[in-house]
């Protein structure tokens, strides 16, 4: 049960946070198609996010809901890939809306859909019916994430001086978090040995290939990657877990049990 | 060379519903390209499961009557009913025509 739930966990605080985050751009797209399909993307993470949760909602039992998963627990309790909470920029930027980057957006949804197109298919096979119907779900939104961040990818790094720099910068900040992917954490291995979670390490490859193939078709070169290994899936943050929590659930908390 | 351009070029939007037989007109949007038209449609003309299929068509590409000519281009056909294939009965095992 407690494997199930810190799995289910896992898997929903990735969706909601690469959910929040890209809604920052709701209202600010470089373009105003851009701007809806990115918004389409996050009501599709959200919407994946909760229906996790309310799978976990009802393992707990009790007073637990979907809303009390998302908007009351701590930075310490979420589980999600520390990759999906940076922001939208490198490094030591400030976080003016005009510090947003596209190509950080970018490369960051790609990443982790090559992932979750994986994972989820998958997924499919789960020994928790629930979540495998989920996965069948989500699998069909995240086959257009990766089409639609890889499509970007390929554009801005074979496109023009400037928007292939910018994008390899992009991929040289973020790159060396998916290292965090492939690092079994115990809630992990406890869902493995449950039968409801997948060994990612087994996805690795096809990870890579998938990863490769665009790269090379964007003319961008593949980070080395080393050193400091994230820890977000098991509560251990970024800096900047704390802002983005703060703001999505503030209303929550000043307006418990608010309704529209 | 190739002339840069300031602006993308503007597409215009046909999808076909689930019932529907034919492509209908939805509205435009600017792509770089046809792909990235197509890819953009879906995102802002296929939301609410309006369609199964997209075409998109760069809007320069389209020819269009002159407005000002509708007089002479369309008002002839007014007073010629018989054209409209109202007099007889469509036999059922036809079905939609």
């Amino acid at each position: 049960m407690s494997a199930a739930i810190d799995y289910l966990l896992h898997l929903a605080d990735n969706a909601l946070v690469l959910g929040q985050r890209n809604a920052e751009w709701c209202g600010h797209g470089p373009i105003l198609e851009e701007d809806i399909a990115l918004s389409n993307v996050s009501l599709d993470l959200i919407g994946q996010a909760r229906l996790l949760y309310q799978l976990v909602a009802t393992l707990k039992g009790g007073e637990c809901t979907e809303d009390k998963l998302a908007y009351f627990r701590d930075t310490h309790e979420f589980r999600n890939y520390t990759l999906l909470e940076l922001p939208h920029h490198g490094p030591l930027s400030g976080y003016a809306q005009s510090d947003l980057d596209y190509g950080t957006t970018i490369v960051r949804n790609f990443l982790y859909s090559a992932l979750m197109a994986l994972l989820w298919e998958a997924l499919e096979k789960s020994a928790n019916a629930d979540l495998a119907a989920i996965a069948a779900k989500s699998l069909k939104e995240v086959r257009y994430h990766l089409r639609h961040s890889r499509d970007w990818l390929v554009r801005l790094g074979d496109g023009t001086d400037e928007s292939h720099a910018r994008v390899q910068a992009s991929l040289d900040h973020l790159f060396p978090y998916t290292q965090e992917f492939w690092v079994q954490s115990p809630a992990e291995a406890a869902a493995i040995a449950a039968g409801i979670g997948i060994d990612v390490t087994t996805l690795r490859a096809d990870w890579d290939a998938i990863v490769d193939a665009a790269l090379a078709e964007a003319t961008l070169q593949r980070p080395a990657v080393g050193g400091y290994i994230s820890e977000g899936k098991q509560g251990i943050h970024s800096e900047h877990l704390g802002f983005l929590l703060a703001e999505m659930q503030s209303l929550a908390r000043a307006y418990p049990n608010g309704v529209w | 060379m190739t002339t840069q351009l300031k602006e993308w070029p503007l597409w215009e939007i046909f999808v076909r519903s689930k019932q529907g037989l034919e492509h209908k007109h939805c509205g435009s949007l600017h792509a770089a390209d046809a792909a990235q038209a197509l890819e953009m449609a879906r995102d802002v003309y296929t939301r609410r499961q309006e369609g199964v299929s997209i075409w998109v068509v760069e809007s320069k590409a389209i020819t269009a009557s002159n407005p000002d000519e509708k007089g002479e281009l369309f008002d002839p056909a007014a007073d010629k009913i018989y054209r409209h294939p109202t007099f007889y009965e469509i036999p059922e095992e036809v079905g939609h025509m």
